[in-house]
């Protein structure tokens, strides 16, 4: 149980690294709609549209970090075989 | 021939008035495209808002736009912002309390500092922001652009002019109340605002 415990709290480190880091590495909070600016060819207008996108930030990172070691913590409850 | 003279002469100065009249523009655009972005700096990265719930009218005459006067509204439950979590804040009766004060106007006093070159201007307005209830008065620089007849080019319908305004300008959040002096070192107080309008006045 232990080692389950340890290499879940690896895969949880891990995907929540490679998801931020392959969403653009937003330093900022995590986004659910992403604003896109277009032009309005008339009046030149650049307005923003929002595009439904889930965009993880720093919150995200730290939260899949924090429940990597919590994890990591609780596989210490298992006594060892 | 004394008559038809007079019928002349009162039809060329009706005409002239009503070309030298302030045509009324309409700022509430069914296409969506008007917008205001806000900007607040934070550690980590800049705070983007935008707002798009635009309303209001501009009284403008191209021979004369130092003249120009109106109001615009803008529907504070539009603000939106990338975060659920932080828009919910930002709607919030601690930051801009939509609920109580569904309202952000701008209302026109004046206009200073007005240069003209064919169809565009700039020039200085001042006039009073209303946000959460406190109004102050502020000048800002001011681009307004008049497309005659472009009106057909959107609504393919209607003829008619259009007015462009864009405006960027910064402002205070402790000067209005909006969650003053608190978060100051996660959210400045400095609020960087940048509009962009087009109003329509339709031939009738």
């Amino acid at each position: 149980m232990r080692l389950v415990l340890r290499l879940a709290a690896l895969g949880i480190i891990l995907i929540t690294v490679v998801l931020w880091f392959f969403g653009g590495m937003n330093r900022g909070c995590t986004q659910t709609s992403v604003k896109q600016m277009q032009k309005d060819p008339v009046t030149d207008i650049e307005y923003p549209v929002f595009e439904q996108r889930f965009l993880p930030g720093v919150d995200f990172l730290g939260g899949g970090g924090v429940l990597g070691l919590l994890t990591i913590g609780a596989s210490f409850l298992f006594p060892r075989k | 021939m004394t008559k038809s003279f007079s019928c002349i002469v009162a039809f060329a100065v009706s005409s002239l008035a009503s070309f030298a009249a302030p045509q009324s523009y309409d700022f509430k655009d069914p296409k969506g495209v008007n917008n205001v972005v806000f900007k607040l700096d934070a550690p980590l990265e800049s705070i983007n808002g935008t707002a798009n719930g635009i309303s209001g009218s501009v009284q403008f005459d191209p021979q004369s736009p130092k003249d120009l006067k109106g109001k615009i509204v803008v529907a504070g439950s539009t603000l939106q912002v990338g975060n659920p979590t932080m828009k919910e804040h930002l709607h919030s009766d601690k930051w801009m309390d939509v609920k109580q004060f569904p309202e952000i106007t701008f209302e026109t006093t004046g206009i200073d500092k007005v240069v003209s070159a064919e169809n565009s201007t700039v020039a200085q307005v001042t006039g009073n922001l209303t946000i959460k209830g406190k109004t102050k008065s502020i000048t800002a620089p001011l681009k307004i652009t008049y497309l005659p007849g472009k009106l057909k080019a959107r609504f393919p319908m209607m003829e008619g002019d259009l007015l462009v305004l864009r405006s960027n300008f910064k402002i205070k959040r402790s000067d209005f109340g909006i969650n003053s002096g608190a978060f100051e070192d996660k959210v400045s107080d400095e609020i960087d605002l940048s509009f962009s309008l087009a109003g329509m006045s339709p031939k009738k």
